[in-house]
């Protein structure tokens, strides 16, 4: 064999890179290695230069393996692998080393960072000696696609891609879709009513020929990869046939039994059942709801306690209810996948200094926008547990956001709901509203003229964040009341202010499932647990694994305006991969040497995508090309090492490890 | 053969069962005092250093050298051997990777050395006498080899022509070598000899069931006994052992014994190392008996199941400590 003959570029980034480590040095150190035929640096190595500078050296010197020490090969593997195979050379003769996110981003020192450097682009050279060419595979685009939540996200991305022609999955974990929104009343800035823009959504959702709506139900099991994904689906028994109820209401106008129960003696509102009911055991989640199908609670419902009771059955004349129902497992394919599982509000509970739970007139913002829906408890009236209106209010803004006790980030969105809801007291009640605020943030299309709108209507806007809310009154005017305490910052004083009301505009947080999630679909999570996109700028809505992409608010905090913007994004990527009609799976993956294996099958039943089969009459395991995805389990697995795992083979790997121990004293 | 062979057999740290094991090549010991002369052998004769050194360079064809390098004596006396012969064979499981001896690479010297002169309770060391390497006496002074912090293979401290595994190898192998090398058949330079191509399994009496078997319960052979009445559906063989719970190494061992210890019913030790292209033999087993750990997703029920595995360490690496990625020191 003869000896591989490497070129090595070394990327300034503009100041990126050689603002900390010394890209010369690298070079030089690089031209010292074995095998390296030349090493240069320049600007930028994904510009249209710097790529024809590779190709023409590829030319020019005959290199064999090409070395490019920038950025993450997650953001231009692509790129230079491009430049390999427009220099007519294999593109997995390509060597990356991240000094950029590994180096320059991550160190303050940057003598430091520069030896750091030189080690990365050691390991890459070593591996490059041992790198080998690889074919790409191709394999059918199943044109299916897979929307789990049903959300504004789920729902404007299911549209738009049914709309198209393709037939869509959308799985929704509760009864109904609609999500959030289809919980509030009105929506900022423009107060658009939500169910007037959100239900012919919704309704289009339950008729489009194209979309397989599978409410009430979970992904369980996700195999296979872009292109050909194998899902899992539990449909949650809901008791109810979907086909036979017409959603008239007969069952649970009759039922005796109660989820929620509605308010008694002197309490006339509960405002913490707010988000839930009144509702009965069997329930439809809201008028809008979609499918028009109840659901029975099988903790409330007196069947299942003990076994008599079946009134709703009886109730029921289109024969629909069906209490030995059972949880069906469903398996579809599909070949992209978007998720769209938004988000929950922050426990307020858990910053006691606000009283919520503990003190009456203490609500929840999402407990609030139910208030104020006209379909919710009270039709829309905003009142107090006593069921009076009230005179006064307080509205406090950042709980569990902007709180390094909590959550560092800003939600972004409660800001304009918070001055949503003072339009919509001072609108039906007419009383004070005291909004507590640390900084006003209204940095979206339409928001400050609404901020502006709301200083005209007279709320008092209180710059500072609450500290507390108590019922102990030190002032007569206090007694019976709640009292906000709280440094005024703009007059510099600390203040009480009482109200017969508070709001607490809780956080937007990631799913309490996320992580199991993020495991289920190979989803990465950032520190706050929002989903990884593949890159914040340019990348926005794809994700790590190829063919999973990600919308709405399961990305990070947002309003409904980004939320579908994100959607559509997510809906376009999907329908220009299944117009490509193909997909191009990498050559790495694994591979059995026939002589060394002795068909001992450990390795078969590890393959989580099936891939491997075992040949009885050789006695011995084989992978299947199209099937394997390059996850390495077999290799593992294999005690006798006759997997090989094609670009990230032992020999490539320890040779790597060597490089960057290079100057290692051991 | 117009010449004489002439064959050194030399031990470091090692039992001396290699020798025996040379030993039991039987009736062929008269075949092979016909074609070879001993030099060295100082488990059955006197052969002193001093002889050795007095041999010209490359005196010796072939050195067979078993024990691995755990003190400056067996360094020295490796390198003085390396010189003086033509070709060097590592011979058995402790030249190949330090063997049994090398599970003390999982302590310090000095925990080592305070286990074995004063706590070890057979002891009787109330002075807490220990060992030194030199020592002053009225005649002069005496030295003693320094022992190393770890012990090492053989082709850690000098070149090594050929590899013969096994603890020890077993005699139809040792003899087969001998007559490739007395017939000048001899593998490239660096080639593990006297073996199989394959994994103990090839030639082993056990075979898996066809449908993928998960581990739930790890069982030991001095406490349980293999059922010998379960069936693998592929050629009704009795099922695998490693299957049956029992830790075996047959998988992750190069084959060449014919599975001596299985036809014993005994699970598969790991004597003969690592499958070819392998590095690390218990890295190996480890991750292939954890991937048939029955966890169902539960990482505490896999914890429970692997907690059953009785000194883990000593099992996966019983012979190849002394090449292992853990606890790596060089000399
Ligand atoms: C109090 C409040 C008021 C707001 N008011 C406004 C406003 O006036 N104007 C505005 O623009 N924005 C407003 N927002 C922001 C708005 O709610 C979000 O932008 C929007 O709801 C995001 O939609 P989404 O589809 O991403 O998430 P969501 O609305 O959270 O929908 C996610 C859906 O996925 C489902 N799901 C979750 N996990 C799974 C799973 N594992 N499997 C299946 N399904 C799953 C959920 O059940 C849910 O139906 C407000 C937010 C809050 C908290
Ligand atoms: S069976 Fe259950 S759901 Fe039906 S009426 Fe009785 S309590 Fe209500
Ligand atoms: S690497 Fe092995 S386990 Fe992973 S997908 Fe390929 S064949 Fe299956
Ligand atoms: S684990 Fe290795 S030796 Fe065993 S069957 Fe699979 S490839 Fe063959």
């Amino acid at each position: 064999m003869t000896n591989p003959r490497i070129g090595v570029y070394v990327c300034h980034c503009g100041t990126n890179i050689a603002g900390k480590v010394k890209v010369t040095d690298v070079v030089e150190h690089a031209k010292k290695q074995p095998n390296v035929v030349l090493a240069k640096e320049y600007k930028f190595m994904c510009s249209e230069p710097g790529q024809a500078m590779i190709v023409e050296d590829i030319k020019k010197e005959k290199l064999d393996r090409i070395i490019v020490a920038a950025c993450s090969p997650l953001m231009h593997e692509k790129t230079f692998r491009k430049a390999l195979e427009k220099a007519g050379i294999n593109k997995y003769l390509f060597q990356m080393a991240n000094i950029r996110e590994h180096c320059s981003w991550v160190h303050e020192d940057g003598a430091a960072a520069t030896e750091k450097a030189k080690a990365l682009v050691t390991g890459a050279i070593y591996r490059a000696q041992y790198v080998e060419a690889l074919n790409d595979r191709e394999a059918p685009m199943n044109p299916a696609t897979l929307i789990v939540g049903g959300g504004i996200a789920g729902i404007q991305a299911a549209l738009d891609i049914a709309d198209s022609g393709r037939q869509v999955y959308l799985v929704e974990k509760e009864p109904s879709i609609g999500g959030h929104m289809a919980q509030f009343d009105k929506t900022f800035p423009t107060l658009d009513c939500a169910a007037c823009i959100l239900t012919p959504k919704m309704v289009s959702i339950g008729q489009h020929p194209n979309i397989t709506l599978l409410s009430y139900s979970e992904v369980e099991k996700i195999d296979g990869y872009v292109g050909n994904f194998k899902v899992g689906v539990r449909m949650k028994a809901r008791y109810v046939d979907p086909k036979k109820c017409n959603g008239c209401g007969d069952c649970w106008q009759k039922c005796p039994a109660w989820r929620v129960e509605k308010p008694k003696g002197d309490k006339k509102v509960v405002h913490n059942a707010l988000t839930l009911g009144p509702t009965k055991a069997i329930y439809m989640p809201t008028l809008q709801s979609v499918p028009n199908v109840p659901v029975i609670d099988k903790k409330s419902c007196i069947y299942f306690k003990n076994g008599k009771c079946k009134i709703c059955v009886k109730a029921c004349q289109k024969d629909a209810i069906n209490h030995e129902m059972t949880d069906v497992v469903m398996d579809i394919d599909v070949g992209n996948i978007i998720v769209t599982t938004g988000f929950k509000t922050f426990d307020v509970s858990k910053m006691p200094q606000y009283g919520y739970g503990k003190l009456p007139n203490v609500i929840s913002s999402i407990e609030f926008e139910r208030m104020n829906c006209s379909s919710g408890a009270t039709g829309g009236q905003v009142l107090c547990q006593n069921g009076e209106a009230p005179k006064s209010i307080a509205i406090l803004h950042c709980i569990g956001s902007r709180d390094k006790e909590h959550h560092e980030y800003c939600s972004r969105v409660c800001c304009m709901y918070a001055l949503k809801f003072a339009h919509l007291v001072k609108e039906k009640t007419g009383a004070q509203v005291y909004d507590f605020y640390i900084d006003m943030r209204a940095a979206g299309k339409g928001y400050e003229e609404f901020y502006n709108r709301l200083l005209e209507e007279g709320v008092r806007f209180i710059r500072g964040k609450a500290a507390s809310v108590t019922d102990y009154a030190v002032f007569p005017e206090e007694e019976g009341k709640l009292i906000v305490r709280c440094e005024d910052t703009l007059v510099g004083k600390v203040r009480r202010i009482p109200v017969d009301m508070v709001v607490l505009c809780s956080a937007l947080e990631a799913n309490a499932d996320a992580p199991e999630f993020a495991r289920l679909l190979k989803l990465c999570q950032g520190k706050e647990g929002w989903f990884t996109e593949k890159h914040p700028k340019l990348a926005p809505v794809s994700t790590a694994s190829d063919g999973i992409y990600i919308a709405g608010c399961c990305q990070g905090p947002k309003d409904i305006p980004d939320t579908v913007a994100q959607a559509s994004a997510a809906a376009a990527q999907v329908l220009t991969a299944i117009a490509k009609g193909k997909v191009q799976i990498e050559g790495v993956g694994a591979e059995i040497i026939e002589e060394k294996c002795t068909g001992c099958k450990i390795c078969n039943d590890m393959c989580p995508y099936k891939a491997i089969e075992f040949d009885a009459v050789k006695h011995k395991s084989k992978v299947n090309d199209a099937l394997c995805k390059a996850c390495g389990t077999c290799v593992a697995a294999c005690p006798c090492g006759a997997i090989k795992a094609k670009h990230f083979t032992d020999e490539q790997i320890m040779h790597e490890i060597e490089g960057v121990l290079y100057d290692a004293k051991l | 053969m117009t010449q004489k062979l002439k064959v050194g057999i030399y031990w470091a740290a090692s039992c001396g069962g290699c020798e025996i094991a040379t030993l039991e090549i039987a009736e062929n010991i008269l075949k092979f005092i016909e074609v070879a002369d001993l030099v060295l052998c100082p488990c059955i004769a006197d052969f002193k250093y001093d002889d050795v050194r007095a041999y010209p360079d490359g005196y010796i064809d072939v050195c067979f050298f078993n024990g691995g390098i755990r003190n400056s004596e067996a360094k020295e006396i490796a390198e003085l051997l390396r010189k003086k012969s033509k070709t060097l064979v590592a011979f058995g499981a402790c030249a190949n990777w330090g063997g049994i001896p090398a599970l003390a690479n999982l302590y310090t010297k000095d925990a080592m050395i305070e286990r074995s002169y004063i706590t070890t309770e057979s002891n009787d060391n109330p002075q807490g006498t220990l060992p030194q390497t030199s020592y002053k006496m009225p005649e002069g002074e005496l030295h003693l080899p320094k022992l190393f912090d770890s012990v090492h293979k053989l082709d850690d401290v000098v070149d090594v022509d050929y590899y013969v595994p096994g603890c020890p190898p077993v005699a139809k192998q040792i003899w087969s070598c001998i007559e490739a090398i007395a017939a000048g058949k001899l593998p490239p330079k660096g080639s593990v000899i006297g073996v199989g191509d394959k994994s103990v399994c090839d030639e082993c009496p056990f075979e898996k069931k066809t449908e993928g078997v998960r581990i739930s319960k790890f069982k030991r052979p001095h406490l349980e006994k293999p059922d010998l009445t379960k069936k693998a559906e592929l050629n009704n063989k009795p099922q695998c052992l490693l299957e049956q719970g029992f830790v075996c190494m047959g998988s992750a061992t190069r084959s060449g014994c014919e599975a001596q210890c299985l036809k014993a019913n005994m699970p598969c030790r790991g004597c003969y190392g690592p499958a070819e292209g392998v590095e690390d033999q218990g890295a190996k087993i480890a991750s292939a008996i954890g991937s048939l750990v029955d966890s169902q997703g539960n990482s505490e029920r896999s914890a429970e199941i692997v907690a059953q595995i009785v000194d883990p360490v000593g099992t996966f690496y019983r012979f190849g400590m002394g090449n292992s990625m853990l606890r790596v020191k060089k000399l």
